[in-house]
């Protein structure tokens, strides 16, 4: 379903990303993991059309994601880092414009968002603003919007962040049993390892650039020694704290943060 | 069309939604429409020059559909922050569709904003020449609306925080209005006034409300329709160019 190979991305002077190749089948939930700054996000901006690679290949579903650019959009769902929700529409004014800009056709489009948000328990709120819901319930909202069109594949850029562990919990089952049902190809960063092991079906350990290792979790506990694997990814990354080298986006995110009540 | 569509809904849901911050938007114009209105007005009608009331309201309307229609285009960099716009600059639609649907609806807004000034002014004691002038005075409301969507547009792709709003609003939209004759006459300016003014894209649209609602013109109304329509179709072009180059 991605296929990824010699994949290079370099800004200026700094190669954010070096020669990296992978493979993720269709199905599968595949974990990206790595330390800030390792080149995670980076790559998956140049999965998901947002940014042009240096040099390598890039199939999604056998298209180039900058040629096809459209076609492939209509083949994902992403939910980002930060939220990219309105907040000043309700819930189900969020699915709605959403099925618009997928081109999802009416009919379809109302019974998936009923479906989508009963399956992710916000029905009862879906004509509230936004702007009122926790933390957890806009997550919730993104990745309910993210498989509206039926994507094929499913970026996730750490959904779970500064949620609590019940939200968090609760999140992966659902995207677990639409994995399952809807046979979505899972594509996701994460910092939580347990998490990582728990969902994932494979693992890729990426840092300063390149992957250091791929496998299963068992495989890549075996491979390192370790019986867990916040084990085995410190063993593969080494201990030292990493600075990220922000871009001038990560100071936009920043402000915005600063911003955000 | 219906992701245009869509989009123009959107910013008519906010401005629907936001019954306060409808209000606080029509206080400023109201101010200079009764302090400026009824202050100048024994001086102005000294001068020779006939009620300043009379004068002045088309100006303020202009000067209302001025500021919403570019805060509307400028709320790109709320979607910037809050996060939204990403949702719709990844989606498999063009950019174009996206820029033309924001801004469609924020000119709507600016047009209904403009409705409602031009309902105060009535209250406050303007008179239009006659009643079907209103109709024809909303064709220049319409075109100053898209005109200044379109240039915020531009604008909000451009500037990336808060110091940059600030920086429009005082050394951009605030001299539009005032170098835009909506308070004062064109005429027997000094030269260096009046080409600057003659440069203001705002001058033509409060000149064709002038004329329109009042029968007084500075130029006449094939020159400001061509002018306005003009300056519609660069901004326009400037937008989709600018917000086809954001970058997330």
């Amino acid at each position: 379903m991605i296929r990824v190979d010699k994949l290079e991305k370099t800004f200026g002077t700094f190669q954010a990303v070096k020669a990296i190749s992978f493979e993720v089948q269709a199905g599968e939930i595949f974990a990206f993991l790595g330390p800030n700054g390792a080149g995670k996000t980076t790559t998956i901006k140049m999965l998901t059309t947002l940014l042009h690679p240096t040099s390598g290949v890039i199939e999604l579903d056998g298209l180039n994601p900058m040629k096809a650019q459209h076609e492939v959009r209509k083949r994902f769902g992403i939910v980002f880092q930060d939220p990219s929700l309105d907040q000043e529409q309700t819930a189900k004014e969020n699915m709605e414009l959403h099925g618009v800009l997928y081109h999802v056709p009416r009919r379809v489009r109302t019974e998936r968002i009923e479906y989508l948000l009963k399956l992710f328990e916000l029905w009862e709120r879906r004509d509230d603003l936004v702007k009122q819901f926790s933390g957890g319930m806009r997550r919730r909202l993104e990745i309910a919007r993210s498989f509206l069109h039926t994507p094929k594949i499913l970026f996730l850029d750490e959904p779970t962040l500064g949620l609590d562990p019940q939200s968090r919990n609760q999140l992966w089952t659902h995207v677990k049993r639409l994995n399952e049902t809807e046979g979505t190809t899972v594509f996701l960063t994460t910092h939580y390892m347990d998490e990582a092991e728990r969902v994932a079906h494979r693992i890729a350990i990426i840092d300063h650039g390149q992957i250091v290792a791929q496998g299963t979790a068992a495989e890549l506990k075996l491979q390192t020694q370790s019986d867990s694997l916040e084990g085995a990814f410190l063993a593969l990354t080494g201990s030292s704290i990493r600075d990220e080298s922000a871009t001038s986006a990560d100071q936009m995110r920043q402000f915005a943060k600063m911003w955000r009540r | 069309m219906s992701v245009i569509y869509i989009l123009w809904l959107r910013e008519m849901k906010r401005y629907l939604r936001s019954r306060v911050q409808i209000v606080v938007s029509l206080g400023q114009p109201l101010l200079y429409l009764l302090a400026l209105g009824f202050g100048f007005g024994p001086v102005f009608a000294k001068a020779g020059g006939g009620s300043y009331l009379q004068f002045m309201a088309p100006g303020v309307v202009g000067m209302t559909v001025l500021f919403s229609s570019v805060f509307s285009g400028i709320a790109i960099l709320w979607d910037r922050q809050f996060g939204f716009l990403k949702e719709t600059l990844v989606a498999p639609v063009s950019r174009f569709q996206i820029m033309l649907g924001r801004t469609l609806g924020g000119a709507t807004v600016a047009i209904l904003q403009g409705a409602l000034f031009l309902v105060l002014s009535l209250l406050a004691g303007f008179r239009p020449t006659h009643w079907f002038a209103i109709p024809f005075a909303f064709a220049f409301v319409a075109l100053i609306a898209i005109v200044f969507a379109a240039l915020g547009t531009t604008i909000g792709s451009v500037i990336k925080d808060m110091q940059g709003f600030q920086l429009i609003m005082n050394f951009l939209v605030m001299p539009i209005f005032f170098l835009s004759g909506a308070l004062y006459p064109l005429a027997n300016l000094h030269v260096v006034m009046r080409v600057i003014t003659h440069l203001d894209p705002l001058t033509y649209g409060v000149d064709g409300l002038r004329g329109a609602l009042t029968g007084v013109w500075q130029f006449n109304l094939q020159m400001d329709v061509v002018i306005l329509a003009l300056l519609a179709t660069v901004f326009l072009s400037a937008g989709a160019y600018m917000f086809s180059k954001i970058e997330i």
